[in-house]
């Protein structure tokens, strides 16, 4: 075996531009498969961190409870028009005590129960529908990171503060420490300042959100206790689709998952990442015809050096290793260079930091380069590619190959 | 002198129907050990195929091969190759040396391809090998830049590597001018007498086969004389 190595070793190193430039190629492959890598599992995580990213991960919502009919509906189809506004809100009553439960399950990194609503934001003559989120003090930023999107004053919700995001605030001409009226679906309306205004960069909650306190909620959705919704904040936001059943087990409210709303993002995921795999598979197979077409010519080349060594008494298998070796070797080099290559070249590039929201950054991610699966799947590869060039040459007749 | 080998009513065809030749036609030899003898016959008579069948690199296709007491007409491919790293050398006209290798690497071959790797042991016979083949500035020489006469010592060096019992020589001098056949020549001349190596040397030139002890003449796929 370690004096075929040496063989292999001298004909690779004999023909010193050949093998490097084949090393060359190989690396380039690895190094498409390496860049691959990155690629999407940065832009997975990218788009993850970007739209998800301020998203609960289990979301717990009162469950509104149907009206009851009251109409004996036999043998007739009843069309049920239900008013949003009109019906009594669905309330969590036991969220004191389930908190703490829930808290203590692993992989929960965060809890915000919230009342939410909608309602009428007025200033002067202008009126703009709103929803309204009222959060706990002290808990802004556990889904959505609040506190990082406030562009004047402060996201602490005190009571009679109210968040606006930035886009209401200008179409309203509004400015921070002013005084709005907001006005509830149940009817309620509060005077509020305007403590704080933030912008999150997409339309919707910039537009037509407003945050205040869970006091302030209460009074305005007449709710003197209980919440309507509990979000919830994953360590791993991947872990939703198992912790979610354990909550709905422990608490015996619907829990779901973020993953049943994000279907599409997942799907789009998942097709983003085969494709992924289809151009990783194409650089390996490059790879592997590069490297079996490179080994086929040097038996060829080498049929008589074969024929001698058969003669002095090398087996045939003797002959497949020294040439699979040579595979081997190529393809560890290749690997090894195309991975330096690629890690060098990914450090380039800001990383995954850059990944969450508000910031400027490609969705490229360093960690996820697959590095030693490249290298061994480069270096299975070229071995795979040596066998049939190695085969041909064990199987040579060495008279023909010395061919005196 | 004991017996070394022996074939019998070998018969070797190429093709077959139309394009069928025979090459050899139930051919008898022996040889003893220590011999020293030259293979001659016109082009075409069949000395390589008779050199080839005898270093077990090919089958007859009908006769009977024994080489010390051993039975190799249908020995297995592994058991040949075996037989022949221990028992036989060869020395060939052309591409007989591996170029990426350094004399000595080439002359070590033999044993180094059975043992595995290159012993401290194997490397002292090398060399001494070369030196007695007058080689011995040129032991760590690429082979590549070797003459031919020098090219066809280092072969004939390598034959010897594992002390075979014969050394089969397809014109291991055809290539050479004057001077160069004789050196290589007077060395297995004197190889076969101090060793007693037995050598069968295929050759046109009537002054080499002089040189031997015994004349062995192929014609017409048959031993003529
Ligand atoms: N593999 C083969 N297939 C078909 N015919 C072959 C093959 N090898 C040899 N022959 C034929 O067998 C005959 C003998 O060839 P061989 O090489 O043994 O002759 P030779 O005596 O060594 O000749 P030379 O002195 O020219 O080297 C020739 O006619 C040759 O064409
Ligand atoms: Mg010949």
């Amino acid at each position: 075996m370690l004096y075929a190595l040496k063989i292999a070793t001298r004909y690779l190193t004999a023909s010193k531009a050949q093998t490097a430039l084949l090393v060359f190629g190989v690396a380039i492959g690895v190094f498409i498969f390496i860049f691959m890598s990155a690629l999407i599992g940065g832009l997975a995580e990218f788009i993850m961190a970007r739209t998800a990213g301020d998203m609960a991960h289990i979301t717990i919502q009162a469950e509104a409870v149907d009206p009851a009919l009251l109409l004996p509906h036999e043998g007739r189809t009843v069309l049920l028009v239900q008013e949003a506004t009109s019906q009594a809100t669905a309330v969590l009553k036991d969220t004191p005590a389930l908190v703490p439960l829930i808290e203590a399950i692993p992989g929960v990194i965060g809890i915000s129960p919230q009342i939410n609503g909608s309602g009428f934001l007025t200033r002067g003559a202008q009126v703009m529908q709103v929803s309204i989120n009222g959060l706990e003090p002290g808990k802004e930023s556990v889904i959505a990171n609040l506190a990082s999107y406030i562009t004047e004053g402060t996201a602490n919700l005190g009571a009679g503060g109210v968040l606006l995001g930035k886009t209401l605030v200008d179409d309203m001409d509004l400015a921070l420490g002013q005084t709005v009226r907001l006005q509830s679906s149940s009817g309620v309306d509060e005077l509020l300042t305007i403590t704080g205004v933030y912008e999150m960069g997409s339309g919707g909650p910039d537009r037509r959100q407003a945050y205040v306190s869970l006091a302030t909620a209460r009074t305005l959705f007449k709710l003197p206790q209980g919440v309507t919704r509990v979000e919830i904040k994953l360590a791993d936001l991947y872990a939703a689709d198992t912790i979610a059943p354990r909550i709905k087990a422990l608490t015996g409210l619907d829990a779901k998952s973020w993953t049943e709303q994000a279907a599409q993002l997942l799907e789009a995921l998942r097709a983003q990442a085969q494709t992924g795999y289809i151009l990783k598979s194409f650089a390996l197979l490059t790879i592997i015809i590069g490297v079996a077409s490179a080994l086929l010519l040097s038996t060829y080349r080498r049929r008589p050096e074969i024929g001698i060594m058969r003669a002095m008494g090398a087996g045939r298998w003797f002959v497949m290793v020294v040439f699979v070796s040579q595979g081997a070797l190529i393809g560890l080099m290749g690997g090894l260079f195309g991975a330096a290559a690629g890690y060098g070249v990914l450090l380039a590039f800001p990383g995954r930091t850059s990944f969450a929201p508000g910031q400027s950054g490609l969705p490229i991610d360093i960690t996820q380069g697959a590095y030693g699966l490249a290298i061994i799947l480069t270096t299975l590869g070229a071995i795979l590619a040596s066998i049939l060039p190695a085969r041909a040459a064990a199987r040579l007749d060495p008279v023909t190959a010395i061919g005196q | 002198m004991t017996p070394l080998l022996e074939v019998q009513d070998l018969v070797k065809t190429f093709g077959s129907g139309e394009a069928e030749t025979r090459v050899l036609r139930g051919l008898n030899l022996a040889m003893s050990t220590g011999e020293l003898a030259a293979l001659l016959g016109p082009s075409g008579s069949g000395k390589s195929t008779l050199l080839t069948i005898l270093g077990t690199l090919m089958h007859p296709t009908s006769g009977s091969h024994t080489m010390l007491d051993v039975d190799l007409t249908t020995a297995s491919d592994r058991s040949l190759t075996e037989f022949r790293n221990r028992h036989i050398g060869f020395v060939f006209q052309f591409h007989n040396l591996l170029p990426d290798f350094t004399a000595l690497e080439n002359v070590v071959f033999p044993t180094a391809v059975r043992e595995g790797r290159e012993t401290a042991t194997a490397r002292r016979r090398g060399e001494e090998l070369l030196v007695r083949m007058g080689l011995a500035e040129r032991i760590h020489f690429p082979t590549a830049n070797l003459s031919g006469g020098q090219k066809q010592r280092v072969a004939v060096a390598r034959a010897l590597m594992n002390r075979p019992e014969l050394v089969l020589a397809d014109e291991p001098t055809g290539n050479l001018d004057r001077a160069s056949a004789q050196q290589v020549m007077d060395l297995i001349a004197e190889i076969n007498r101090d060793e007693g190596t037995t050598f069968l040397i295929s050759t046109h030139d009537e002054k080499i086969a002089a040189l031997c002890r015994r004349q062995i003449v192929v014609g017409d796929g048959l031993v003529t004389g």
